[in-house]
């Protein structure tokens, strides 16, 4: 018999021991993993909440009813962006929602304050009519027609439900029985330096006029919080000229690294009292009396909330 | 396949129709004969023609075409629109918009009652504000920025005049969505292409109809009381990646500057028939609403989604 090599030796060892070993190793592995899958998982869970799944459905289930969308709104689009929107809306702002079952059932217009730079506001109240409603929402929000110009944002816009801000589009929603979100304070409201947070700007009157026409009621919306979430010291016309963009802010805290993030201030979403105006959409004087009505209902709830807050950030 | 339409109020007159060697006039020319007498007008000559189709193998501008709109033709359909990107440019012009004045003038001349034209929603322009469905009334805007479309576009407003002057005339244009099927246009030569290009970051959601299914709005707009401008659009529309999804088409995804720069070239070098401007159409939206011809033509699409897809593949299956 020959003596065993070398190699015989310590493939026997690799099995007799080494092997088990291995196997120890792989399994202590497969547990970490397994326990930070389950922390991700767990994490996701409590940021999405329980319902998430039936929310969802009641979503899903409305656009197969209508034989999908036609301005390209994908319900799946809404699973894939739900952490990172429940992640800003549940744990950076912390939103408060207050009163959103004043929301009514089918076609309705939100009218907000537009505030903060990038259109985050926009985004969060969206957040809070999917992940607080009963039954959850679709916000469609109308955005510029800029935007369908730049690559990924457009089709991530549309993919969202978000729509290029015309009357043709808008009206076209309304007959769906959708839900609006209206800035009639539009790229003015948006990027409004620092000193003139919670002023609200001229509103534009092409909402009530559509509004008259559709008879759709009027949700007047407080936006708490998104105002002082980057601090702009003005707009730049020669650099938004030179970049061809709409605006440019001048934001000093985009110069700190981590400060391209907004500030986390505390979001509080106001929901007013349900508006129902009637009248001729063409009478001028009319609609103007309107459109002062809803911007006052949105000052008086944006006047109530800053006087509730204590604190920027809690 | 949906039975066709069926034409009424001819008297027993010809449907003249012009164009009617391309893809789609052989398709026309096919779903009339049987119901009415077809005359056909074409440059081109027509190849197995049926045996009752009557040909005049003439250019629409000649005297010699005069004669054929004299011989008992009741309604005219005109399908010879030169499209070819490749062709000269004012020589097209020329030819697509003298053509139709001396349609008109001819209809005019011989009392015919009834016109039916085929423009294409391509006038509107795919533009990054257009609102998600275009109605007839929407402007022209085509031919900014995409020259080799203003042909079609100054036909589209020529027609229109002559369909408020001649009053007694029942004159239809009709602007389908992109027509997909057998004929050789460019979405069904795009969808055609081994690998389909989309550009990077855009998927606009698209319309298509089927060319059976535009067959069938000429046929509805050759009723007797139809007049006016009609959107013709097919099933509900889909993003552009759902389309080449459902065709199973290998894709890929293209900077927008890179593929345009890159479709120049390959246009000057006569690599690809796709002029650069066209991209556009895979870049915004250009979609139409067509509840007006399904009120007053009565018109439907009868194809879904996955069939009007499938039929830029027909020929390769039939040969």
């Amino acid at each position: 018999m020959a003596q065993k090599t070398a190699l015989a030796r310590f493939t026997e060892a690799a099995y007799g021991r080494g092997l088990p070993l291995l196997r120890r190793v792989v399994d202590g592995a497969q547990r970490v993993v397994d326990g930070a899958q389950h922390a991700v998982d767990e994490v996701s869970q409590r940021l999405l909440g329980p319902d998430f799944e039936q929310r969802f459905r009641v979503l899903a289930d409305r656009y197969e009813r209508l034989g999908g969308d036609p301005f390209g709104f994908n319900p799946e689009a809404v699973r894939s962006a739900a952490l990172a929107s429940a992640f800003f809306h549940r744990a950076y702002f912390r939103t408060d929602v207050y009163d959103v079952d004043r929301v009514p059932e089918g076609r309705v217009m939100l009218v907000a304050n537009h505030s903060g730079q990038i259109p985050i506001d926009a985004a969060i109240i969206g957040c809070a009519l999917f992940f607080d409603a009963n039954p959850p929402r679709i916000t469609r929000a109308m955005v510029d027609k800029w935007t369908a110009t730049l690559p990924f944002v457009s089709k991530f816009f549309s993919r969202m439900g978000q729509v290029v801000g015309l009357p043709e589009n808008a009206r076209r929603l309304l007959d769906m029985e959708e839900l609006l979100l209206v800035f009639p304070e539009g790229m003015r409201g948006v990027s409004k330096p620092f000193e003139e947070r919670y002023q609200l700007q001229e509103f534009g009157r092409g909402f009530m006029r559509l509004a008259l026409e559709t008879k759709t009621p009027i949700v007047p919306v407080g936006v708490i919080g998104a105002e002082e979430q980057y601090l702009s010291l003005g707009r730049a016309s020669w650099a938004a000229r030179a970049f061809g963009l709409p605006v440019f802010p001048l934001i000093p805290q985009m110069l700190v690294p981590g400060g391209q993030l907004p500030l986390p201030t505390k979001y509080r979403i106001f929901f007013g009292e349900p508006l129902y105006f009637e009248g001729d959409p063409d009478d001028a004087t009319g609609v103007a009396d309107k459109v002062y009505l809803v911007r006052e209902a949105v000052a008086h709830i944006l006047r109530r909330g800053l006087a509730q807050r204590r604190s920027i950030f809690l | 396949m949906m039975p066709p339409a069926s034409v009424r109020g001819l008297d027993g007159g010809a449907v003249l129709v012009t164009g009617v060697c391309g893809r789609l006039g052989k398709r026309l020319a096919r779903a009339l004969h049987r119901q009415c007498r077809v005359v056909g007008l074409d440059r081109r000559p027509f190849r197995d023609r049926p045996a009752d189709v009557e040909h005049h193998q003439v250019d629409l501008r000649s005297a010699r075409a005069r004669d054929v709109f004299a011989n008992g033709v009741s309604a005219v359909v005109h399908l010879g629109v030169d499209h070819d990107p490749r062709g000269d440019s004012a020589e097209h012009h020329t030819s697509n918009v003298t053509g139709v004045q001396k349609l008109f003038e001819h209809v005019e001349h011989f009392g015919i009652k009834k016109v039916v034209l085929l423009s294409s929603a391509n006038v509107y322009g795919p533009r990054p504000d257009n609102p998600q469905f275009l109605n007839e009334d929407a402007p022209l805007l085509g031919a900014g920025p995409f020259s080799q479309i203003r042909d079609l576009v100054e036909l589209d407003m020529g027609s229109q005049a002559y369909l408020w002057r001649l009053a007694d005339v029942a004159t239809v244009i009709l602007r389908p969505a992109h027509i997909l099927g057998t004929v050789k246009n460019a979405p069904s030569n795009y969808l055609r292409l081994p690998v389909v290009p989309t550009l990077l970051g855009f998927d606009p959601m698209m319309q298509a109809v089927h060319q059976d299914d535009v067959v069938r709005a000429i046929m509805l707009a050759l009723a007797p009381t139809a007049r006016g401008v009609y959107n013709v659009a097919g099933p509900p529309p889909v993003p552009l990646s759902r389309v080449i999804e459902l065709l199973e088409r290998a894709t890929v995804a293209v900077p927008h500057t890179v593929a345009r720069l890159g479709v120049e070239r390959l246009f000057r070098l006569r690599v690809t028939s796709f002029p650069a401007p066209e991209l556009d159409f895979i870049r915004y939206v250009c979609m139409i609403d067509d509840a007006r011809a399904r009120r007053d033509l009565g018109y439907a699409p009868a194809h879904g989604l996955v069939s009007t897809l499938c039929a830029v593949d027909e020929e390769r299956w039939l040969g």
